[in-house]
């Protein structure tokens, strides 16, 4: 295991070498001030706000800025709907698919709106390529720069002298898209391709094998996707087996650059917040938090990974390393990834709000499982979601800064922002909707025969586990599942012609995802406006401190009470009874 | 209000256009060029014919009647003659990907395993006399994520190379080395693991000491 150790131990070392170089260029370009790109893209993005007829210069308050979020992502989801519904009749579908069913394409136009990227579509089986390339792709781009968008106005809300505005909407979004993410996918997409990532608009190769059967290989437009799907925490395969697939993820060097840019631009935007609150060490007091949590993660999955499951070891096999061979739970899990890349991916994937996956998570071990689960139920804070995991960190600071203002007895404060009740209500329903989404689907999809036909373990502890971690995925706007659980039946793949949804999961999936994205966007917007009002007060000896190791023990202790308390009588249930146990169900 | 919404509906269609074809599009053509093998599926030809990619496992199993009196007629057995990759829950099919979904305490991933260690044992086993369920590699036996994971541990390769050694009249020696040739490493030395390409060694199996 020392080489795994080994393996973890440097990626940590690289993520922390690129937070500040990545995190300090962010922070100039959010601020309008020059970067190296500015000759290239400046021009690019002058002509943008032509065609958009907006001003740059126009301040939104909280609603305006609101508005025009919503009404962006509206539309977005309108497009996408469509290009699904009317797949048949588009170009690049090389492979004749038909159009989705409304229930599929209403959840799958949901979960790519949000960030979500849940798969209740067959990538390979069902989507044409203009809808892998003009749908999918698109929301990769632009649902991570609408969260940094929302990271942005609350960062302004908390450091704007009274009567500032929040920025404007339309150039946050295209500074985001122009200036970070397509400079980035373009870079990491020509790394990938050149591993043995796909990048064609041909459809099929027909190979005569060895054995002298045919072999057909679905190829389309895949790096310049992955590329993206990673980098802007979406996750969405091209491929249903999403990151796992060799097409998708070929190389130890693939897999590396893929992991590294899950947790990239997350891990960044911790340092951009302390450089645009002018205190570098309050955003290092973030990232420590959520390096803490992180890898704490990590090195509880890893050695689970590594220990093998119970059904192994009854089938016979002692799932010890051997000479050249890394042993462990291998089910479901690659060859050139093996048992720490695996444990690595599926922990990092999951405190961001990735959701790709490159090991099959319902076959990681019960505590293996409840890994990524954890993750989730912490609210997708740890790193989280591009944009999406700093502002609701970012609520969690509030709460925090609230409860230990209660402990010494002072009016809480947040860089000479007073907290306040408005502040308090609005960031506890913030932090608490989605936990609230999660319980309430859970429990009526378990409790009703609606939920049944979507189990692919249709009783006991595995069973509850698909149906929890579908839940709490798609109201996280993670999107990795336990795969057996389905919206999606699709009886004579591939082209299809006679599939259909599962309504319930579609619908109450689509809707958890819609809901737990854009409300807390709003309390988080709604905060952003109260904040920017008020006026700054200067620190003063009572001033309680939020950049020092005290606060980010007290910011780790209300994540995991939240997060535990919530989820922990659920996770009893299921991955933990199976973590504790050798019986088989 | 009005003037939002229709900077909202400019908006999608210029990110549409942005980044759902100029982007993949010059993307794909810059590919082409500068990585025309790796961007068309890591191909491999022989004789101008295309006989699989480099990048996905194949079936390297024949087809053969059954000797039971009941259920179906023909079943595939592993061909001696080649390496064989990790078990499959798709039948090694690219274009259908999915999960086997077995999870970690349920009896069908202990009977999927057995089956798959019996199996292993059995095949193996005639030309490794002494090889026991303690030593066999894990990913010999477990179905791999993607379903065509194109490789095998190198402890695995080993084991079949006896096997390999008998069938094809070749020294241990001989077909070490041809694992040799066809392990990748881990990037950098650190990340990943290594892992023996089963097409590319039993193409080069079949140059070396080619069967009928």
């Amino acid at each position: 295991m020392a080489q795994g150790w080994l393996q973890l131990g440097i990626f940590v070392i690289v993520l922390v070498a690129l937070t500040r170089p990545l995190g300090a260029y962010m922070a100039h370009v959010f601020r309008g001030e020059r970067v190296f790109l500015s000759p290239v893209i400046g021009p690019v993005e002058r002509l943008t706000y032509r065609i958009l007829r907006v001003n740059p210069a126009d301040q939104h308050n909280w609603k305006i800025y609101a508005r025009n979020l919503i009404a962006f992502s509206l539309f977005s989801w309108l497009a996408l709907y469509l290009i699904l519904r009317t797949q048949s009749i588009q170009p690049f579908n090389p492979t004749g698919f038909h159009s989705g069913p409304w229930d599929v394409s209403f959840n799958t136009a949901s979960s790519f709106v949000t960030n979500t990227n849940w798969q209740y579509y067959g990538g390979e089986t069902t989507l044409s390529f203009f809808s892998q390339m003009a749908g999918l792709t698109v929301e990769n781009f632009v649902t991570p720069a609408v969260g940094i968008c929302a990271f942005l106005a609350l960062t302004r809300g908390i450091i704007s002298r009274a009567g500032d505005g929040l920025g404007n909407f339309w150039q946050d979004l295209v500074r985001g898209l122009y200036y970070v993410l397509l400079p980035l996918s373009i870079v990491v997409a020509l790394i990938l391709v050149s591993q043995g990532v796909l990048q064609t608009l041909g459809g099929t190769v027909t190979a005569s094998t060895l054995e002298g059967a045919n072999q057909t290989l679905a190829l389309g437009p895949v790096a310049s996707q992955i590329a993206i799907k990673q980098l802007g925490t979406n996750g969405g395969g091209f491929f249903n087996v999403n990151s796992s697939m060799p097409f998708e993820n070929p190389t130890s060097f693939s897999n590396f650059i893929e992991v590294l840019s899950i947790i990239l631009i997350p891990a960044a935007l911790a340092y951009t917040y302390g450089r645009m609150v002018g205190r570098t060490r309050q955003g290092w007091a973030i990232f420590a938090t959520m390096l803490v949590v992180w890898v704490a993660l990590v090195a509880v999955i890893y050695p689970a990974e590594q220990h093998g499951t119970p059904a192994e070891h009854k089938a016979g096999t002692p799932t010890t390393a051997l000479v050249d061979s890394t042993g462990g739970n291998m089910e479901g899990k690659e060859q050139r990834n093996g048992i720490a890349q695996s444990a690595l991916w599926a922990s990092t994937t999951t405190v961001t709000s990735n959701g790709s996956v490159n090991a099959a998570m319902e076959s990681l071990t019960g505590l293996g499982g409840a890994v990524p689960m954890s993750g989730l139920g912490m609210s997708e804070v740890i790193f989280g979601g591009v944009g999406t995991g700093m502002y609701s960190m970012l609520l969690f600071v509030i709460i925090a800064v609230f409860i230990g203002g209660l402990m010494v007895g002072r009016t809480p404060e947040y860089l000479g922002k007073k907290i306040q009740a408005r502040e308090i209500k609005l960031a506890s329903l913030g932090a608490l909707f989605t936990p609230l989404a999660v319980l309430v689907t859970t429990a009526t999809a378990i409790g009703t025969k609606y939920g049944t036909p979507s189990l692919f373990v249709k009783s006991g502890p595995q069973g509850f586990s698909e149906t929890l971690y579908a839940y709490l995925s798609q109201a996280n706007n993670n999107g990795s599942a336990f795969a057996g659980y389905t919206g999606f039946v699709q009886p004579d793949a591939p082209g299809n012609a006679h599939s259909y949804g599962i309504t319930f999961a579609d619908i109450v999936g689509g809707l958890t995802m819609l809901t737990a994205r854009f409300i807390p966007i709003l309390f988080v917007l709604a905060i952003a406006g109260s904040l920017a009002g008020k006026k700054v007060a200067s620190a003063g000896p009572g001033t309680m401190r939020t950049d020092n190791p005290t606060f980010v023990v007290l910011l780790i202790g209300v994540i995991i009470l939240v997060g535990a308390l919530t989820f922990f009588p659920a996770l009893l249930l299921g991955p933990i009874v199976q973590s504790l146990t050798t019986r088989l169900f | 209000m009005r003037r939002d919404l229709l900077t909202s509906v400019t908006a999608v269609v210029l990110t549409t256009i942005v980044f759902g074809l100029v982007y993949p599009l010059a993307f794909t053509g810059v590919a082409q060029v500068l990585f025309p093998g790796s961007s068309n599926g890591s191909k491999i030809t022989e004789n101008g014919q295309v006989v699989g990619s480099k990048l996905i496992a194949q079936d390297f199993r024949k087809v053969v009647p059954t000797h039971a009196s009941k259920g179906p007629k023909l079943e595939r057995v592993p061909d001696p003659r080649y390496f064989q990759p990790r078990p499959s829950q798709s039948n090694y099919n690219p274009s259908i990907t999915f999960f086997s979904n077995l999870g970690p305490n349920q009896k069908d991933t202990r009977a999927a395993i057995k089956s798959n260690l019996d199996g292993y044992l059995k095949l193996e086993g005639r030309y490794d006399s002494g090889l026991t369920a303690a030593d066999v590699p894990i990913d010999a036996i477990t179905q791999s994520a993607s379903g065509v994971d194109p490789q095998i541990s190198k402890a695995n390769a080993e084991i079949q190379a006896h096997r390999i050694a008998a069938v094809r009249h070749l020294s241990l020696s001989q077909v070490q080395s041809l694992i040799d040739d066809h392990t990748d490493g881990r990037f950098l030395g650190v990340f990943g693991e290594p892992g023996v390409n089963v097409l590319e060694l039993n193409l080069a199996l079949d140059k070396e000491a080619p069967t009928t």
